[in-house]
């Protein structure tokens, strides 16, 4: 199957316009007869819910957890990019797109990249205009700080919970359509199945969360703004009930999975202290603006790290990449964080982490001026912790966190199923083999906000004519026997491990085999491994409670999808063999340990389609023609 | 350390509750609160028992899912702080904790510790927004908006919604809540022009969820995650009597 | 718009702040009791006829029976819809430890505060208006004997001091719940009213609890 991504013809700058010129419209009359169902309330969903609710279609919006304020956009710290200039430090749209280019490794489409960077600005009005109170200037105007990976400040923030401030802003753009009747929102529903008929998405069946009913849901279109897959690790930055359900079980029902290996570890998280873990909080990467990263120069250092006197203290990222120093990107500084731990410099009591020091910072800028920018992560941190880090660095380690792959979307965000379109983290468009931060903030509200109003317009015009599908087709009952039979399995099962069970063994063996460094040899181990987990999991899995309010039961069906999930990681993996951006692979690095890309060989995407159970899926590849942009080594140094 | 939980089972809305016992062993003090409930069900599981049902998501403090009462406070012992924040630290071997779902009339009980919040979204929807579609908002800077409003606004922008500032209310008011909305929105310029409609429209709606009146107790201040001022709660009186006066 | 919670509580706080404006007044006048006996009996007789005998005064006074009324029946509106809202009761609570006892407790301190009223109304209101006192030198009813003999009792001298130290907390947080009501937001003048209830609440609650201490003591001397 060719792979088509439709970008539109002309000039890099004037694609985007030329689609919005030439969009096929639907008749204001019309709209409030199509039906859109969108899953998922982060950014991106409830910004799309919201937007397309405004044209006058008819929307149903779904969400896991009890409200659609919670969803994980909500846990963003830092801040999003726009390309505003408001510095005037020498940024621009191009310049914004050459740089999440460069720090995707040269893995992602150019056009969809720029026009990432190219809507960022408008993103901040809209904001503003909802009122997310970003940082300002005392004379009113708005503030900006640096991130990770770019020399310019463009990131806009909301004290430490900008994620926060923006989802409440399509929060409240979303409850406004629902008091206008136009959305009507169900929470507490888990997505289980996609309804494809005539190789058209029709509809969704979900699962009441409460009472447990199976229900179907027809629709024109169906958008997954479902968020990444992160949580597949089980320790990661992640919420509990992130997961991959939906797009998976799209995956199965045709949508083709692409950079499903490309998994970015946040360097900035909190270390693992223990067995019982459940999660691996992140703190902001805008801390890295302030603090110092450094390991004790001497291996298995037992002194507390405030102790250790200057001159001992490797500033390794200083050290390796001087013109980035500690803002190095995200792949990078974790990786060199991995490196010094493996090398035994780790800090902490399992030596597992490195320390991030803000007594520099302090001494010249004064506690207070500290405090201002970032007293919620330090009584975060103290929280966690029940450490003070205004007195002593603080650890950190890097985890598992975002996802640049996905569910392969055109630049319509349209999956290879018609009429299913992914929207945010869920898909895998904008940020190649790593994404710079405060990019995904970003890219969730600019696919929510300014695209898919355009490209699912352009969809339905021509589904006017078709037949209005209900639930009473025989796809429905079918997709809704299938549900069922699988919750049926799991309860009847009856063996003696629970669900978490076997997400923490999968997630302890795809850090170690498929994590921040991956070799041929151990993603073919992890590959048998899965193969096994997965089919222990089907004869010894243990599922108490019944079939109503019943979060094992949930669990179980997110682990399902897991299992299958990493497996494709690691075949995505072992088959590129280079290494790019998040994707590191052992066998190809230069002997000072910098990854080696292979643009001769690797210069596409990978598109994987799902063949039937337990049977090798399908690679499929589209090329990446970079038009504009030079490929060069990314340096850093 | 060894625990002695005292934990509210109920099956479903209509059913009776009541406390149970589950004593549990192997607690690390450097678990958080619900790890440790993690190591209960996961106890439970291997019983055969029926989990208990308790709501949880992001675990570090932000996106106000968790909630429960823990020894008859709203989030635990400690004074600003998530469930999912609190860590086993602040117990200590041999203790007996009560654990049981926020109470109130609008926060009907799902199962076990789940409650339904659903009256929060139903407060947003009579007005917690600026009325403005996606489309071409003006440049973000013709806006000018000082510094110290910016972050008082910010200040009440931060609840996430969480609903211990009713389950610690005697009255069961949802005024924190309501107004930190309500203040957010009108202390903005983008926000003043629906001031007097929204918030006449949103204690309306207080109203009708059934919750109770605000008697400024402030214990919703002391157990708010976010810290969120019971000023607010004056400024939406102000902002009320206003439109009572002038609409 | 419906009548909303927060209708009834500007009820509440207007007629719970015309009563401290009342309570101030009654304090002035009450300072006479502290006068040497002789002087005491005529000046507080002839005030006590003065405020019975003026229109406005008369006005203020029924003003005053329905700010009473208002109050209580407005407080039992909302405790009904509060106790309607609380719905099952926590098994273990310790929710008291998150604010002052006081601020929880208007309902009981109201209603003693309203049984005093009762005893205080029929021991002296109702004595005064209804029936018929001895006169003074000046003709006006003396109610100053009423006063000091009542006084001289310890049960009933006890009876008013844990009224009054009722009254003080009602008012310690009643004062600044109703500018809270009333809309008083900013920061700084929240500060200063909550010094002003301080202040207001120990001047008034003290001042009423040391008339029949002092009557008491001087009438053992």
């Amino acid at each position: 199957m060719m792979l088509d991504a439709k970008i539109p013809a002309g000039k890099l700058a004037e694609k985007w316009d030329n689609y919005k010129e030439h969009a096929k419209l639907v008749n204001p009359a019309n709209r409030k007869k199509l039906d859109i169902i969108v899953v998922g309330t982060g950014l991106a969903g409830a910004s799309c819910a919201a937007s397309l609710a405004e044209q006058g279609y008819s929307v149903k919006s779904f969400c896991f957890q009890d409200t659609a304020r919670r969803a994980h956009s909500v846990a963003a710290q830092g801040g999003v990019n726009a390309a505003k200039n408001y510095k005037n430090d020498g940024d621009n749209v191009y310049r914004m797109f050459y740089d999440t280019i460069k720090g995707g490794d040269f893995r992602s489409r150019e056009a969809n990249v720029y026009r990432l960077a190219e809507c960022s600005a408008e993103l901040i009005d809209q904001a503003v205009a909802q009122g997310v109170p970003f940082a300002r200037e005392y004379g009113g105007y708005l503030n900006n700080r640096s991130f990770g990976g770019v020399q310019v400040s463009r990131t806009f923030y909301a004290r430490g919970q900008t994620g926060q401030q923006l989802l409440l802003g399509a929060y409240q753009a979303l409850m406004r359509q629902e008091s206008l009747g136009k959305v009507k929102t169900y929470t507490r529903h888990e997505m289980l199945e996609l309804v494809v008929i005539d190789g058209k998405a029709k509809g969704i069946i979900t699962r009441d969360l409460v009472s447990g009913q199976i229900e179907r849901h027809a629709a024109n279109a169906v958008v997954l703004a479902t968020g990444g897959y992160g949580k597949v690790y089980y320790l990661s930055t992640l919420a509990m009930g992130c997961n991959s359900s939906a797009i998976w079980r799209a995956h199965k029902k045709g949508a083709f999975m692409s950079g499903v290996s490309w998994i970015q570890f946040h360097p900035t998280c909190l270390p693992q202290s223990g067995e019982h873990q459940s999660k691996l909080t992140l703190m902001s990467e805008s801390l890295r603006n302030d603090g110092r990263i450094w390991v004790p120069k001497k291996p298995g250092d037992e002194r507390v790290p405030k102790d250790i006197p200057e001159e001992e203290r490797d500033y390794y990222l200083e050290r390796r990449y001087p013109a980035f120093g500690n803002l190095s990107p995200r792949d990078i500084s974790s990786r060199a964080a991995k490196e010094r731990i493996d090398a035994g410099c780790g800090v902490g009591p399992m030596k597992n982490a490195v320390c991030l020091d803000f007594s520099k910072a302090i001494k010249e800028q004064g506690k207070d001026k500290i405090k201002e920018k970032y007293s919620n992560l330090f009584s975060m941190y103290e929280k966690i912790n029940g450490i003070n880090a205004y007195e002593q660095p603080m650890l950190i380690s890097p985890a598992a966190h975002f996802t640049m792959g996905g569910l392969w979307v055109d630049y319509q965000l349209m999956t290879t199923i018609p009429g299913l379109f992914a929207l945010g983290e869920a898909n895998f468009a904008d940020h190649g083999a790593n994404r710079l931060g405060a990019n995904s903030l970003l890219q969730a509200c600019v696919d929510g906000y300014f695209i898919a109003p355009y490209t699912i317009p352009n969809y339905l015009a021509d589904e006017i004519k078709a037949d209005k599908i209900t639930t009473d087709h025989p796809a429905f009952a079918a997709a809704e026997n299938e549900v069922k039979a699988q919750l049926e399995q799991f309860l009847k099962i009856g063996g003696h491990l629970s669900a978490d069970h076997y997400h923490k063994m999968l997630g302890k063996l795809l850090y170690d085999k498929c994590g921040l460094s991956r070799s041929k040899k151990s993603l073919e181990e992890a590959i048998e491994e899965i193969k096994q987990l997965r089919a222990s999991f089907y004869k010894d899995l243990k599922i108490t409670g019944d079939d109503k309010v019943n979060s094992e039961l949930e669990k179980a069906g997110r682990v399902a999808d897991y299992l299958e999930l990493g497996e494709l990681m690691c075949y995505d993996a072992l088959t590129r063999e280079e290494s790019c951006g998040a994707h590191f692979r052992e066998e190809y690095q230069t002997a000072d340990g910098e990854a080696v890309r292979n643009d001769k060989d690797f210069c596409f995407v990978s598109a994987w389609e799902w063949k039937g159970k337990d049977i090798t899926q399908e690679l499929h590849k589209e090329p990446l023609v970079f038009e504009n942009v030079e490929l060069t080594v990314r340096s850093y140094k | 350390m060894k625990l002695n939980l005292k934990i509210w089972r109920q099956d479903s809305f209509e059913a009776k509750g009541a406390m149970v016992n589950y004593p549990l062993d192997d607690v690390s003090e450097h678990m958080s609160f619900l790890e440790m409930m993690d190591l209960l069900n996961e106890t439970l599981v291997q019983k055969g028992e029926r989990v208990i049902e308790f709501d949880h998501d992001c675990r570090e403090g932000i996106c106000g899912q968790c909630g429960m009462m823990i020894n008859g406070r709203a989030h635990g012992p400690l004074a600003n702080t998530t469930t999912c924040q609190l860590h086993m630290r602040s117990f200590k071997d041999g203790d007996t904790i009560y654990i049981e779902p926020f109470r109130a009339t609008a926060f009907p009980i799902i199962r076990d510790l789940k409650v339904d919040r659903k009256g929060f979204d139903h407060i947003i929807q009579a007005g917690g927004f600026i009325t403005v579609s996606t489309g071409q908002p003006p440049e973000a800077d013709s806006i000018l908006i000082s510094h110290k409003t910016a972050e008082a606004a910010f200040d009440a922008a931060a609840c996430i919604g969480c609903g211990a500032c009713v389950a610690t209310c005697k009255n069961s008011s949802a005024a924190l809540f309501t107004s930190a909305k309500i203040s957010h929105l009108a202390l903005l310029p983008q926000g003043k022009l629906e001031a007097a409609d929204r918030v006449i429209n949103m204690v309306d709606q207080m109203d009708a969820e059934g919750f109770g009146h605000c008697s400024n107790t402030e214990a919703c201040e002391v157990e708010c995650p976010q810290a969120i001022s019971v000023l607010h709660i004056a400024r939406m009186n102000y902002e009320y009597n206003k439109a009572l006066l002038l609409k | 718009m419906k009548t909303t919670t927060l209708q009834h509580k500007l009820w509440m706080s207007a007629t719970g702040l015309f009563l401290c404006f009342f309570l101030v007044i009654h304090l002035l006048g009450n300072l006479q009791l502290f006068l040497p006996a002789a002087e005491a009996r005529e000046k507080f007789s002839w005030y006590s006829h003065l405020l019975a005998g003026n229109i406005i005064i008369e006005i203020i006074a029924y003003v005053l029976y329905a700010s009473i009324i208002t109050h209580t029946v407005h407080a039992i509106l909302i405790t009904s819809k509060n106790t309607e809202a609380n719905g099952s009761k926590y098994e273990y609570d310790k929710r008291g430890e998150a604010s002052v006892w006081y601020s929880r407790n208007m309902g009981l301190l109201g209603t003693i505060i309203f049984l005093f009223l009762i005893i205080h109304f029929k021991d002296f209101w109702y004595q005064y208006k209804f029936t018929n006192l001895p006169l003074d030198a000046k003709g006006n009813k003396d109610l100053y004997t009423i006063v000091v003999k009542a006084y001289q009792q310890l049960w009933y001298v006890l009876i008013y001091e844990v009224a009054l130290i009722a009254l003080g907390f009602h008012l310690l947080h009643g004062f600044y719940s109703a500018a809270r009501t009333l809309g008083l937001f900013h920061p700084k003048y929240v500060k200063w009213v909550k010094v002003l209830g301080w202040v207001y609440t120990t001047v008034v609650t003290l001042g009423f609890m040391a008339m029949p201490v002092y009557i008491y003591l001087n009438s053992l001397s």
